[in-house]
């Protein structure tokens, strides 16, 4: 075994310094050591999405980031987007559309859109889907998915034409 | 899919990768993105005791376009490549590229130089950078040298890159002419079942120049030089592409795999350069 390391991430704003083995996954660290366990694991080879995270400003899979390339960063999770009692707009409209069913996708799902909808506040049809393609869905056909991001899109735009 | 231990190094300068490359030789390797790497260090099929991690290097990043030359910093991502304005107008083709390949998350990772160097017969750059003429820049021990893009694929993972050296930037002209790149892939994604990269400069109704290159249908990519010049001095009609085709075809050497057996990759092959050249022909 090498040696550990210590590493600094910034995972919803809150700082935490850790030993780490530098191979050791974003994602287990995220889930075993800080007790994160919304990214999910679905493929753990970078194609299912599941386990997105935000990592310094840019969608990243996190089951195919070493800890060790992550110290330093800041870092956004499921946990970071919204709680039960005040929803993040994307999870609202996720409820209110149907835009999951078993629910496994869905952590991924909303932290992608959540960064896409920061790139591209006002996003196509065309460009939701294309901007959500590294994240499966096994359940939902993808459909309601679509919908909730763009009602999603619609409400944090105008709630910000409000604050304006 | 845990990978083997290994030691983690993040240099803060070229200077000091190149010294942990020397100092630990065959056990070291760099890691850019990581998206071709990490996941052959999961399946062990790559064992790297140190891995030096280049993302702290600022020189290695960066697009610039100086006059008719542009250049990419190693370290530039598909994303970046993707989001670039100034890319996109001088020289849409990588834009076009890009897009195709994998998906967002895994395009905000990946770099240029690592596409270039890994060397994997499925990366879409390395066709793409010889349809383009371009120049890879690495630089070792005894200093830089420049590597032609038609010149450094040698085998599968083999490149004419020293395992002492740092692929630090990929230079080419802005290209002129109208540009496409065509691929064809079982889903979003996945590798290429065949792709093309291709260039034609058009006066009048003839072809000046024409430059084709072929991505996953051989141990290398292939830069077709008899493809293009059955394009030069013709309207690219139906009959220059199938004269076009016909020399790809001779040139190409592709393995039967899970994206299909050999008859099938030549028939996709075609049907995909056909397509790439008269979406070019329509822009030139
Ligand atoms: C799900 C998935 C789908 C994909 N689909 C595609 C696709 O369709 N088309 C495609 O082209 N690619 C595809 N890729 C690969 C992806 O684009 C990789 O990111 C890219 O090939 C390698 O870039 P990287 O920065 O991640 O390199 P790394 O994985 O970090 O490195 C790859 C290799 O290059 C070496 N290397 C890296 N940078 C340098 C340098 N500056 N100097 C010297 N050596 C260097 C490393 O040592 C390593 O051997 C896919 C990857 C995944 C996970
Ligand atoms: S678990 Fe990371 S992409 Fe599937
Ligand atoms: S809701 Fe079940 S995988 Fe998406």
């Amino acid at each position: 075994m090498t040696q550990k390391m210590q590493i600094t991430l910034t995972v919803n704003g809150t700082r935490h310094e850790l030993l780490a083995e530098p191979r050791e996954l974003l994602i287990h660290v995220l889930r075993e050591r800080l007790n994160l366990t919304g990214p999910h694991i679905g493929c753990e080879t970078s194609h299912c999405g599941a386990c997105t995270v935000t990592m310094g400003g840019r969608s990243v899979k996190s089951c195919t980031v070493f800890a060790a390339q992550a110290d330093g960063a800041e870092i956004t999770t499921i946990e970071g987007l919204g709680t039960p009692d005040a929803l993040h707009p994307l999870q609202e409209a996720f409820r209110e559309h149907h835009g999951l069913q078993c629910g496994f996708c869905t952590p991924g799902m909303i932290t992608r859109a959540a960064q896409l909808l920061k790139e591209n506040p006002d996003p196509t049809e065309a460009e939701v889907r294309f901007g959500m393609a590294g994240n499966l869905c096994r359940c939902t056909g993808y459909q309601n998915i679509v919908k909730a991001v763009l009602a999603a899109a619609a409400t944090i735009n105008s709630a910000k034409e409000a604050a304006e | 899919m845990i990978p083997a231990a290994f030691a983690y190094h993040r240099p803060g300068d070229l200077p000091a990768a190149l010294a942990l490359l020397q100092q630990y030789g065959d056990e070291a390797r760099v890691i850019a993105g990581g998206h071709s790497l990490i996941p052959m260090m999961k399946l062990r099929m790559a064992e790297v005791p140190h891995l030096i991690d280049l993302q702290a290097i600022e020189s290695l990043r960066g697009i610039r376009i100086e006059g008719r030359q542009i250049t990419l910093g190693a370290m530039v991502t598909q994303q970046d490549l993707i989001a670039h304005q100034g890319l996109g107008q001088s020289a849409p083709i990588l834009r076009e590229a890009a897009i195709q390949i994998a998906d967002p998350q895994v395009r905000a990772m990946g770099t240029v130089g690592g596409n270039v160097a890994n060397g994997d017969p499925g990366n879409d750059m390395p066709g793409l950078m010889q349809c383009l003429g371009a120049i890879f820049h690495v630089t070792g021990p005894e200093g830089p040298r420049t590597l032609p893009a038609r010149g450094f694929y040698e085998s599968a993972y083999m490149t004419a890159r020293a395992e002492s050296e740092i692929l630090t930037a990929v230079s080419f002209e802005v290209p002129t002419g109208g540009q496409a790149y065509e691929k064809q892939k079982r889903k979003i994604g996945d590798y290429a079942t065949a792709a093309a990269a291709v260039i034609v400069r058009r006066e009048g109704t003839t072809c000046t120049a024409a430059s084709i290159a072929m991505t996953n249908l051989s141990d290398v990519p292939v830069w077709s030089e008899a493809a293009g010049a059955a394009l030069v001095g013709t309207p690219c009609d139906d009959a220059a592409t199938r004269n076009a085709i016909a020399a790809m075809l001779a040139d190409i050497d592709p393995a039967g795999d899970n994206r299909g057996p050999v008859e099938f990759k030549r028939h996709t092959a075609g049907i995909i350069l056909a397509r790439a050249i008269a979406r070019a022909w329509s822009r030139a």
